[in-house]
């Protein structure tokens, strides 16, 4: 099997669909001429010509109105964000218009747009170019949020995210982009939207987890003194609440592993959910293993500990299996 | 001389920038810190990305020098010569770039967030565009409070793409609010040159949608730049409103570390370095007999001396504690609350 770069699995969705479907456009800043800043359009622009691989002026509003637009009319462009913080400049354009354009047109006009971006901490990029934001797309009706965590699902979300008809968001970790991994690209494989994976069986307790951190949630469960069944969640919105649900049914403990503060967390919605399917079954109370409600730091040490890491995973699942107690964060420890 | 520009007290690094040798001296010392960075990033002392604006030192002191330490200034995250300029320290910069306690922002911001409240400094801004607005607002509560102080912004060219640029301009016109926006037109937004991304290739005629005067100015002269900001800045205090100056300047580095520019037009490089600001104005203080002929070389040695001391103060300088993640996210949270009270004379 071909060893690749994670970041070539991007490059590889974009290129066949496109070559598949020649309404797809990408469109975002240095993407085409300098093959992007992370390198994840590297030859587009050769390929599919500067019709189709768009360079943008650093006008956020502007290219992501207009790639609703062109949505909108018969294109299915998808939009780059070099960082998902360049996002806030222009996210009226996505949370609330093309949103809501099915439903105001009563299902005339849709929007087949996909942003996708690269997010998340770890490689000291500072407070304004390290975090996830899924919590600002999460839960709005009308759009679909996907995490990427792997080549694999690189490539599998990517493809349906831009097939689906309506508008969805991919974060890209960007702490992923220069792993390497064997992966055998098949032009076929799609990995639909709303539905979880489990990764990794087990029997005393699920982590739910996504993106960057399900290497560290599976590095984790191999290290417990327990059997841990984990689940990537893939897409963030609509989230697979059954998978989740039959593997609580299962283990009786719910763990949630995010790169996401405490307080705007994804894990809150799953914990309730799960309670109120699972209430009487559950062992013990959910555990959200999170981020400190505090901006990312930016140096080295700080911003590895204010990342959740296995050995602290490790140390927390432990405590819960063995005491069915909800062990306190780190950061409220002495 | 040097004594001033060794001084730890970002408020006397300012005030020593009246002095022409001084102005030529923070240029260098500019140009050093700036060089020293790409290496420490080359040693593994810097993590993330790094902006440099080495060929723009000429904006940065011509500024400094020519405003007020309680005047505000937002700037981006190509803002390590502003910060030296406005006085933080080489330590203070280099430190929060190697992310250590010594940092102008502890060690928790990195390259793009550096700030020094006590010159001015609002935290530099990693968003395109995000610190046009917030001058506006520094220049609202001057007025409100009745402080004959203005607020500066700093921006690329790029910049002036942005919705954020524009909104700004807009809203400091129709209020007269004292702000000075001054767009250092270095050629290049991140990797794209700025004939493939603007239709106009002078920034200054921009100012003409929103009723304000449009400057072009030659930003590698330092008096050339500062004659421009004194005249808007007193235009801003005399309650006639703002002003765009359009800085004509060059960056030497790519948009960030991991960018070799390659991009660049050939021969555009070596056109600018012809005319590097810091030998320009080092010739004239030679004419001026400030500095003696042969000075150079020796002086810019004393400088890179100067702020290798400083990186070695750095490095001796210990990362912070794990504690400082949890500090000053609200009032409510540990470290207190330090507020900064603005123009409390």
């Amino acid at each position: 099997m071909a060893k690749i770069w994670n970041r070539q699995a991007v490059l590889k969705a974009l290129d066949d669909a496109m070559t598949e479907d020649p309404t797809v456009i990408v469109m975002g800043e240095d993407i085409a001429a300098a093959g992007g800043p992370f390198k994840v359009t590297e030859g587009l622009l050769a390929t599919h010509g500067p019709d189709r691989v768009i360079d943008t002026p650093i006008s956020e509003m502007a290219f992501l109105g207009a790639g609703v637009g062109a949505a909108v009319c018969g294109l299915k462009p998808v939009i780059e964000m070099m960082f998902i913080e360049f996002i806030g400049v222009a996210l009226d354009e996505l949370t609330t218009q093309a949103a809501t354009m099915r439903f105001l047109s009563r299902g005339k006009l849709t929007v087949p747009l996909v942003v996708r971006a690269s997010a998340g901490a770890g490689q000291g990029f500072g407070c304004q170019h390290s975090q996830m934001l899924d919590h600002w797309f999460r839960g709005t009706p009308g759009l679909k949020l996907c995490v990427t965590s792997n080549a694999r699902t690189t490539y599998g979300l990517l493809r349906s995210a831009i097939e689906d008809p309506d508008p969805v968001v991919v974060l890209e970790p960007r702490v992923l982009y220069s792993d390497r991994e064997e992966y055998e690209f098949d032009p076929k494989y799609r990995i639909p939207l709303g539905t979880a994976e489990i990764v990794k069986p087990g029997k005393d307790a699920t982590i739910v987890t996504c993106g960057a951190m399900v290497r560290v949630a599976t590095e984790a469960a191999a290290r417990t003194d327990a059997n841990i069944e984990v689940i990537d969640l893939l897409t963030l919105w609509p989230w697979d609440r059954k998978t989740v649900a039959e593997s609580v049914s299962r283990t009786g403990r719910l763990v949630t592993v995010e790169e996401a503060t405490l307080g705007s967390g994804w894990g809150a919605d799953v914990a309730s959910a799960i309670t109120t399917d699972l209430f009487g079954s559950l062992k013990a109370a959910p555990l959200r293993i999170t981020l400190p409600d505090a901006p990312v730091p930016y140096s080295g040490a700080l911003e590895a500990r204010y990342l959740p890491n296995p050995d602290y995973v490790v140390a927390q699942i432990n405590q819960l299996v063995k005491t069915n107690k909800t062990p306190a964060p780190w950061w409220e420890m002495a | 001389m040097m004594k001033l520009s060794n001084s730890n007290s970002p408020i006397a690094r300012r005030e020593a920038l009246k002095d022409r040798l001084e102005q030529l001296v923070r240029m260098m010392e500019i140009r050093a810190v700036e060089e020293r960075i790409q290496k420490l990033f080359g040693e593994g002392h810097i993590r993330g990305s790094t902006h440099l604006a080495n060929g723009q030192e000429a904006v940065a002191v011509g500024l400094a020098r020519s405003i007020d330490p309680d005047d505000v200034v937002t700037c981006t995250y190509r803002g390590h010569g502003h910060a030296l300029a406005l006085g933080v320290t080489p330590a203070g910069v280099i430190g929060e770039i190697c992310g250590r306690v010594i940092g102008c922002a502890g060690g928790l911001g990195g390259s793009m967030h550096l700030v020094e409240p006590s010159v001015g400094l609002l935290p530099t801004f990693a968003i395109v565009g995000a610190g046009l607005p917030v001058a506006c607002g520094a220049a609202m509560a001057a007025r409100a409070r009745g402080k004959d102080r203005v607020a500066i912004s700093v921006f690329g060219d790029g910049s002036t793409n942005i919705g954020a640029f524009h909104e700004a301009l807009n809203f400091a016109s129709i209020r007269k609010l004292p702000v000075i926006f001054i767009c250092e037109n270095n050629l290049y937004g991140e990797y794209s040159r700025i004939n493939l991304t603007t239709p106009v290739e002078d920034i200054a005629i921009r100012a003409t949608s929103y009723n304000m005067p449009g400057v072009i100015v030659d930003g590698q002269d330092v008096d050339t730049v500062a004659k421009a900001v004194q005249t808007a800045v007193a235009r801003a205090r005399a309650g006639e409103g703002p002003s765009l100056l359009e800085m004509k300047t060059y960056r030497y580095s790519g948009h960030s570390r991991s960018d070799p520019a390659a991009y660049r037009l050939p021969g555009e490089l070596d056109a600018w370095l012809k005319r590097d600001p810091i030998k320009l104005f080092a010739d004239r203080l030679e004419s001026e007999k400030l500095i003696a002929a042969g000075g150079f070389e020796p002086l810019f040695d004393d400088v890179r001396a100067s702020v290798e001391d400083a990186t070695s103060e750095v490095l001796a300088s210990p990362a912070p504690a794990l504690d400082q993640i949890m500090s000053h996210v609200t009032a409510a949270s540990a470290g207190g609350d330090q507020r900064w009270n603005f123009w409390s004379k």
